[in-house]
């Protein structure tokens, strides 16, 4: 029986498809269906099913859901499929169809009908036949994922009756990220299937391939002692590469993760540092700040999908000003309103934008709910860009990198080819001197608050694309941001930048090893070590001014 | 002669050490009858209080600001909490000898840093040399490179944070999340009983007078003028041949050891000590405890702490929404209007109405000079 099924099955697979007009093999088959005999409707199946006619399968689909129906005996027997049912005085009526064509046969009472019931068995023998045509219609499929999904199933499957359908599917492919997954199902049949050589092809292909998810084959030919030395040389050949490979991508990884760690880091600490060298003032309400950024994001997110849901990728370019925007004002707010009455005394501003940062938090989390709301990434920032096999950097985090890029190009810019960024630094730098040549302080004051705060929304809109949104986004940010400006120094933006690079990397560097919690407790430890040696950041201010 | 300070002190001295467990000896229909739980919830404040005085004497006295003394108060707690644990034996719901949350975690064998907190006297030893020992390797880093200001500030935060994490990882073998509870006896003293609370309470008083007596004591010192001298100008007390970082570092070991002590006595009147206790938000809620009561006054910090928690007590439970408002509303509205305090205003208004301007010799300048001019 099973190799009756199996001779079909290739049949089916390896041949062009059957005309569309009803075989006299399958209608035969049909009415060994209504047959109570468990072998002669598996057979029965399988000649139903290797018709490969998607009509016929339509009717092996309903055949397993329980629709197909007997009526009739002896001559004039048939089986029907069952549709819609309905109550017809006290008895059930069931709108019925034929077998093939589906041509209505009017509605006749349920009970006239004996159900062909589907057992286990029957479904078993009815799985292969839908499966392989989904996964045939897949790799026909416009979508490039759809037909790498595909190939990734059929490779995962190692099923032998296959590897011609992915061979056809291989001259047909253009796209070559499917291309790569295609070879590899191929490979990984053959490795399955075929004969020693065969096969000694096969490791090899995977090995050149890169293939990570041939390893556990390949570790069971190397392990296997049926296996000849040739074969087991060869599959260990691979899994060496196949390391070698993992390792180089794992490397780049990191480097990636730290970079994009980094750039986040840095998006955060850009304007609190910039306050901090202004005004020697800590802004504990920077994390809510971005918090304020993320919510406004979300705002927009929801006015786009109200009014214009076409345009929706468009939402996120309109949210980056506005969340700017918003945290700016919102920070000229708290800046002309209280800190600016407590220049001079650091702690107590610290304690201040504490405060109001407790508020920020608590309003937030009245009025949107203390629960995390959603924002969903538009399509331009979803998915990833295949740099090689087994490693794709996600275009949210590529983004972010260049978000954080363009800020920093943005600020050297400001501080160093403008009037205002002249101002600020010089009220950085010294205070009254600059309020006697006629600088106006309060003004610098509040542009760079309000530019310090902007920043701090912008961080937080891009936030929204990797992490959750609630209340509480700033506190889990917060602290870090401050180690990175703490170790960067006042005043220097490189200084921020270095910082900002070298705590990342260094997280992701050790998190492998130490686990996230321990990562952050080591960077503490280091922070700390690392102000032994320079107790005001990398770049101390000198002389007179550093004894603020 | 008694002078009205002192009067008010005494007055105070007398509610919360003499006629609080007095009261809860009352019969229960008597109009000044204070209830077990009341007795309990102060019993919480007053170990608060005693460590708001060795954060006063850090902040207000030596113009150190902790972002971190949760993690001093967590250590205390967590020694004693450990004794605790040891001390309920088989007795547990599991009945092993080793605590509950060690089977949870299949931990078969008590870890070695846990055996010697079988012995009392040792856990009262460690609830002071622990916090006080961590406080000295910490301070001596970060007082011997001269990280001051706000950069302080933040590096205790940090530690806040990493303390707060590292307590929550099940693998320290210190109960994770959940912490520790479920406290039985406390030295062979069941808890559950009325008298072993209001015992408790009475030591912690004790304990809360002579903090206050020991932080007076060194304020009074000259040690302590060095204190005052190094917030209002560090650099000035340098050049004058003093070593700011050896005065400030011993005033950070003994705010820390209070703060352990203080830790000490809450986990046994709590019955319960999680991680949350020594997070970020609790260790600056510390902070304004000082604030509002008036830094730099010592009483202020005592009576800080007990209105600010009792206040808390009450609007969590009717008003859970409006809580945190409220302590935002705090830290901003003190800062800009009581830099010194409700004792320290209150202390302004007293000499404003007895017509004597008196220079203000308690309530701190509140910045170095320095700072404002770079």
């Amino acid at each position: 029986m099973k190799r009756l099924l199996v001779v079909l099955f290739v049949a089916w697979l390896a041949g062009p498809p059957a005309s569309h007009a009803q075989s006299p093999d399958a209608l035969k088959a049909l009415a060994e269906l209504a047959i109570d005999n468990a072998d002669k409707r598996e057979a029965a199946v399988a000649v139903i099913g290797s018709t490969k006619d998607p009509k016929w399968l339509e009717f092996l689909a309903a055949l397993r859901d329980g629709n197909v129906y007997a009526r009739g005996k002896g001559k004039d027997l048939a089986v029907v499929v069952g549709g819609a049912k309905s109550t017809k005085g006290d008895a059930e009526v069931i709108e019925i169809a034929t077998a093939y064509d589906r041509k209505p046969l009017g509605a006749v009472p349920l009970a006239s009908l004996v159900e062909i019931a589907a057992d286990r068995r029957l479904r078993i023998a009815i799985k292969p036949f839908l499966d392989a045509d989904e996964t045939r219609l897949q790799l026909a499929s416009p979508d490039p994922e759809a037909r790498r999904g595909a190939a990734v199933k059929l490779g995962h499957q190692a099923d032998a009756r296959a590897a011609a359908v992915v061979e056809a599917a291989i001259a047909r492919e253009t796209v070559p990220n499917v291309r790569h997954a295609l070879e590899e199902a191929l490979a990984m049949i053959r490795l399955a299937g075929g004969d020693a050589a065969v096969r000694i092809l096969a490791a090899q292909a995977l090995g050149g391939l890169h293939s990570s998810d041939a390893m556990p084959a390949l570790q069971r030919l190397a392990a296997d002692t049926a296996a000849t030395p040739a074969e087991r040389e060869a599959a260990r050949a691979a899994i060496r590469q196949i390391e070698r490979w993992g390792l180089l991508v794992r490397t780049v990884e990191t480097v990636f993760q730290g970079a994009s760690l980094a750039s986040i880091l840095l998006l955060m600490a850009l304007g609190l540092a910039i306050v901090f060298g202004l005004m020697g003032v800590i802004n504990m309400a920077h994390g809510e700040l971005m918090a304020l950024g993320a919510y406004s994001t979300f705002v927009v997110q929801n006015v786009f999908r109200a009014r214009w849901p076409e345009r929706f990728d468009a939402y996120f370019v309109v949210a980056l000003p506005v969340s700017f925007v918003v945290a700016a004002l919102v920070g000229i707010v708290l800046e002309r309103g209280v800190i600016r009455r407590l220049y001079g005394r650091p702690l107590e501003t610290l304690l201040l934008t504490w405060g109001a940062s407790l508020i920020i938090q608590q309003a937030l989390r009245l009025y949107f709910g203390a629960a995390n709301v959603d924002v969903s990434s538009p399509t331009w920032l979803s998915g990833g860009f295949a740099l090689m096999t087994g490693l794709t950097l996600p275009f949210n985090r590529i983004f972010i990198i260049g978000l954080a890029s363009v800020s920093v190009a943005a600020m050297y810019w400001l501080l160093f080819r403008t009037d205002t960024g002249l101002r600020i630094r010089a009220v950085t730098q010294n205070r009254t001197m600059s309020s006697c040549l006629g600088v106006r302080a309060g003004w610098v004051d509040a542009t760079t608050f309000a530019l310090g705060a902007g920043l701090a929304g912008l961080a937080g809109c891009a936030l929204t694309q990797i992490g959750n949104v609630g209340p509480s986004l700033g506190q889990n940010y917060i602290v870090d941001s401050f180690m990175v400006v703490v170790t960067g120094g006042v005043g220097k933006l490189l200084g921020t930048i270095l910082a900002a690079a070298g705590i990342g990397t260094l997280n992701k560097g050790i998190e492998p090893a130490l686990g996230a919690v321990f990562a952050k407790v080591a960077i503490l430890i280091a922070v700390i070590l690392f102000l032994q040696r320079r107790p005001a950041g990398l770049f101390a201010t000198r002389g007179r001014g550093a004894e603020a | 002669m008694l002078k009205p300070e002192r009067l008010g002190l005494l007055t105070v001295a007398l509610i919360l050490v003499v006629l609080l467990p007095l009261g809860n000896l009352l019969p229960p229909s008597s109009p000044l009858h204070v209830s077990n739980f009341t007795l309990n919830l102060f019993g919480k404040f007053l170990t608060y209080a005693i460590l708001a005085l060795g954060l006063d004497l850090l902040w207000g006295y030596a113009g150190v600001l902790s972002l971190g003394h949760g993690v001093f108060f967590g250590l205390g707690a967590y020694a004693m909490g450990m004794h605790l644990m040891l001390e309920i034996g088989s007795k547990s719901v599991y009945q092993s000898a080793l605590p509950d949350f060690m089977v949870w975690n299949q931990v078969k064998e008590l870890p070695l840093f846990w055996r010697p907190f079988y012995s009392a006297p040792f856990t009262l030893v460690a609830i002071v040399v622990v916090p006080a020992l961590f406080a000295l390797v910490f301070g001596f880093l970060a007082f011997r490179s001269r990280v001051r200001g706000v950069y302080l500030s933040i590096i205790t935060q940090a530690l806040a944070l990493s303390a707060w994490l590292v307590f929550n990882r099940n693998e320290m073998n210190l109960g994770g999340t959940n912490g520790l509870a479920d406290f039985k006896t406390v030295f062979g003293i069941p808890l559950n009983q009325p008298s072993t609370q209001r015992m408790l309470y009475v030591v912690t008083a004790l304990t809360l007078v002579a903090a206050w007596a020991l932080c007076r004591w060194i304020t009074q010192s000259r040690a302590g003028k060095v204190l005052v001298a190094i917030r209002d100008s560090e650099t000035r007390v340098l050049f004058s041949g003093y070593s700011p970082a050896s005065y400030k570092l011993f005033v950070f070991v003994v705010s820390a050891a209070l703060a352990g002590v203080a830790g000490a006595l809450y986990a046994p009147q709590v019955g319960i000590i999680t991680p949350a206790k020594m997070g970020v938000l609790p260790s600056i809620e510390m902070v304004v405890w000082v604030a509002a009561g008036g830094r730099g006054t010592l009483i202020g910090a005592v009576l800080g702490a007990i209105g600010v928690n009792w206040i808390q007590s009450w609007l969590t439970t009717s008003y859970p929404d409006v809580w945190l408002l409220f302590l935002g509303a705090l830290f901003m509205s003190v800062v800009l209007f009581i830099p010194d305090g409700v004792v320290g205003a209150l202390s302004r208004l007293a000499q404003r109405l007895r017509r004597r301007p008196a220079p203000r010799v308690e309530a701190p300048q509140l910045e170095r000079a320095t700072d404002s001019t770079a």
